[in-house]
């Protein structure tokens, strides 16, 4: 039973280091475009930043 | 394939579509916020892009504007975003941009009321990602718990992981909960009661129970059924939330349509950019090819065809010359225009039709849900319930603690997760499979209102017919004769030009083409003079053999050669027949409602099958029929086009308009076909009345679950494994159904 001390807090900071990347997500705008974001791949010299050639 | 092979062609390169004249761009420069970054910022409303070669043109071209920083386009929402450093850019530059590249671009200013509606679902999308996280984590200590029960786990174990369990549920439910209490305080404060309030109280009263149990060592915690409770509420409510889509806008839209910006003379002779909200009546306004007039008003100089569908429905155009009047909202197509304001914005045709807009859509507001209607017979039932089991177990001899652990279990158990899911989840399978068959609908409970219709209403122009003039004797006409006259056409915006050139595709426009308003275009090509129009103008009169009507439609006389005739017609969707046939079939009353003249409405009637009809309409007579058949108790579906029929989709109980369509109408409607074919109506006819009886089977699960589940957590024998069971599984029921193919019973 020792085991769960360790084990408890990696669990519960591995699910909280899923909550967070998916916060980041939602509060970087990666849901606005939802439509654009798959045909943006077919874009060759697209780069997120948008800086111009 | 790589689609950033230089595209030479403006517009959409995969998918073509209409095309945007050159530079015709509203200066936005009135609508170029100053933000807190110190950057000059615009919004611009871009239409006709549709793929990963527009959004590549699109950046590209404005990126490559000096001063631009930074440029985003947004697909989904048609949304080009562009920021500079002050005085660096040109903001009509860039609008102008848009526009050479092939796309419609308007100036857009986003309203408070849209903001705050993005904002909202980003928060709803965190709710359920962080009651999601909580409930998943919470779950893995109470099955541990639940299966230690036979006595494995020790109590001091147990109790560990009940604080554990209350260290994620407390602050996850406080943060997720917030949608829940706020509706529910809010609802309070009014006197009244809606689903929150018992959701709320069914939570708060869970969470403090368990905390209770928790600090004296008791056995049961209800902190995963509570957390649970909110999950898998979050996501009816997101659902009904990304369901709910643009309803509010079309008003919004048809203002926007109210030419932002017109280009007024000054005293001094000198023309500037205003708002055309700062029009006052006496200003004299420019307008030039491609502009919309933005206020009733004179015309005091020029001659040109404009278009006046925004009145009639109609397509053809009317010539207008000095001395006439005209209406906000009319497109000037030919030539240079002055006219002087006869009255402000508010006052002029564009506002009264926004404002019947309006009224319609308030109208419609007061249609009450399938889901709002079962929660006002549920609310009641539910807190007399988990009183009754309060007080019963009071007077039973049961202490406070377990009256109010019972009272909570009972709150717990009825909640209305898979009454918050049964709307939702089956009208987001419907929208899918609508949209694969070609309809967009912008609304859940739009498809509980088609369900409901008796009587369908449709306009002729542009809904029952393409619309557009189409060249009816092509066949009679060599490919080169057709480019000839193309030649010149690609040089007009006049509706029969445009037929000649869609049809002949892109290519060379003649030289020295000057066009005549009224009248026709004419042109040198290899050096020999070329005129396209009117009989009489391009010299064709005396050259009448086929003895047909030489009055209408184009000739294209080229000297020593025989004129050539161009025979227009707009002619009925290839399904249009079928469709009211389809119709009629289903039981549904069907009637025309018609700007147009006489003759060509009935005409049309009678080859679509149609036996009611009504002509000469304006959107005033076509409301008020709208009105007169809604006031009758019957639920009508309006479908129509026009700007002029924008109104009246907005007062009809449920409306569609049509892909071509103008876009405040797009804008007005509760759905839009995407093709050409009016046959999708019939099948969202179908999806939706199966929808319907989806729903309701949905919630005849959540009933029997319910008469299951209540007298056993009255009694309590609910235990928090069972409640959590329960709740589930009946969610799960209640998801799965609405995922059964409804195509089987579909009749096409």
């Amino acid at each position: 039973m020792t085991a769960l001390i360790y084990l408890i807090p990696a669990a519960l900071f591995l699910a909280l280091l899923g909550l967070g990347a998916f916060i980041w997500t939602v509060k970087s705008g990666q849901y606005d475009d939802m439509e654009g974001a798959k045909w943006r791949i077919f874009i060759d010299d697209y780069r997120d930043d948008n800086i111009p050639d | 394939m790589s689609i950033n092979d230089t595209n030479d062609a403006r517009g959409c390169p995969t998918m073509g579509g209409p095309v945007a004249a050159k530079g015709a761009a509203a200066d936005p420069s009135a609508f170029v916020r100053t933000e807190d970054d110190g950057l000059e910022h615009l919004d611009l409303l871009v239409r006709g892009a549709r793929c990963a070669g527009c959004i590549s043109k699109i950046e590209k071209g404005i990126n490559a504007i000096t001063g631009v920083q930074t440029c985003q386009f947004n697909l989904s929402t048609g949304k080009l975003f562009v920021n500079w450093s002050p005085g660096s850019a040109d903001p009509g530059v860039i609008a102008r941009t848009v526009a050479d590249l092939g796309y419609q671009v308007s100036p857009y200013d986003p309203g408070e009321a849209e903001i705050e509606r993005d904002k909202h679902g980003r928060f709803l999308l965190l709710c359920m990602a962080v009651s999601g996280f909580a409930a998943m984590n919470i779950m893995l200590f109470s099955v541990s718990v639940w299966a230690g029960f036979s006595g494995e786990m020790q109590d001091n174990t147990r109790t560990l992981f009940h604080w554990l369990s209350a260290l994620i549920a407390m602050p996850a439910a406080a943060f997720a909960g917030q949608p829940f209490f706020r509706s529910a305080f809010a609802s309070l404060h009014k006197g009244k009661a809606n689903m929150d309030v018992p959701i709320s109280l069914a939570v708060l009263l869970a969470l403090g129970v368990s905390l209770y149990e928790t600090i004296i060592g008791g056995s049961e915690t209800y902190f995963d059924a509570a957390v649970m409770l909110l999950f898998f509420l979050l996501i009816g409510r997101w659902l009904d939330h990304r369901l709910r889509g643009q309803t509010r806008l079309a008003a919004q839209e048809l203002l926007s349509l109210q030419s932002a910006t017109a280009n007024r003379q000054q005293s001094d002779g000198t023309v500037r950019a205003v708002q055309a909200r700062d029009i006052v009546p006496g200003d004299t306004i420019i307008l030039w090819p491609g502009d919309r007039t933005p206020v009733d008003g004179q015309i005091l100089e020029g001659t040109s065809d404009v278009d006046m569908a925004l009145v009639s429905g109609e397509s053809a155009p009317e010539l207008v010359q000095k001395g006439k009047t005209i209406r906000a909202g009319m497109v000037n197509l030919t030539d240079k225009l002055v006219m002087m304001a006869s009255a402000s914005t508010e006052d002029s045709l564009l506002a009264e039709l926004t404002r019947l807009v309006e009224a319609g859509e308030t109208a419609r507001g007061r249609f009450v849900k399938l889901a709002d209607r079962a929660a006002q017979a549920y609310v009641p039932i539910v807190h007399t319930l988990a009183l009754l089991s309060f007080i019963g177990w009071l007077i039973a001899g049961a202490g406070a603690h377990h009256a109010i652990l019972t009272a909570a279990a009972v709150l717990i158990i009825t909640c209305p997760c898979a009454l918050g899911l049964a709307a939702p989840a089956v009208q987001i399978v419907a929208v899918g499979r609508l949209f694969k068959r070609g309809v967009l609908v912008k609304s859940g409970d739009a498809l509980e209102r088609l369900a409901e219709i008796d009587t369908v209403l449709l306009d002729k122009t542009g809904t029952l017919t393409l619309g557009k003039p189409h060249l009816v004797n092509a066949k009679g006409i060599s490919a080169d004769v057709l480019e000839l006259a193309a030649k010149l056409a690609r040089s007009s915006r006049h509706p029969l030009s445009r037929a000649i050139a869609d049809l002949a595709g892109p290519g060379a426009i003649a030289t020295k083409t000057k066009e005549t308003p009224g009248y026709g275009v004419e042109g040198k090509i290899d050096g020999v003079s070329v005129r396209l129009g009117r009989a009489e103008w391009a010299g064709a009169k005396a050259c009448t053999k086929d003895g047909a009507d030489n009055t209408s439609g184009l000739w294209l006389v080229v000297k020593g050669r025989d004129p050539v005739h161009f025979i227009f017609e707009d002619t009925l969707r290839v399904d249009a027949a079928k469709m009211v046939a389809g119709l009629v079939s289903r039981g549904l009353g069907v009637e025309m409602l018609s700007g147009d003249r006489e003759k060509p409405a009935r005409a049309a009637a009678f080859e679509a099958g149609i036996d009611k009809v009504s002509f000469g309409m304006t959107p005033q007579e076509k409301i008020s029929r709208v009105e007169t058949l809604v006031r009758d108790g019957k639920k009508v579906l309006m479908i129509g086009d026009g700007l002029n029929d924008a109104p009246s989709l907005a007062a009809a109980n449920v409306s569609m308009s049509l892909a071509s369509a103008a876009d405040a109408s797009q804008a007005a409607a509760d759905m839009v076909l995407q093709g050409e074919t009016l046959s999708p109506v019939l099948a969202a006819i179908d999806i939706s009345r199966a929808a319907r009886r989806r729903i309701l089977q949905n919630f005849g699960f959540a009933a029997v679950y319910n008469v299951i589940a209540v007298p056993l957590a009255v009694f309590g024998f609910v235990t928090p494994m069972i409640a959590a069971i329960a709740m589930s599984s009946s969610s799960i029921v209640v998801t799965l159904n609405a995922l059964r193919p409804f195509l089987h019973k579909e009749k096409s």
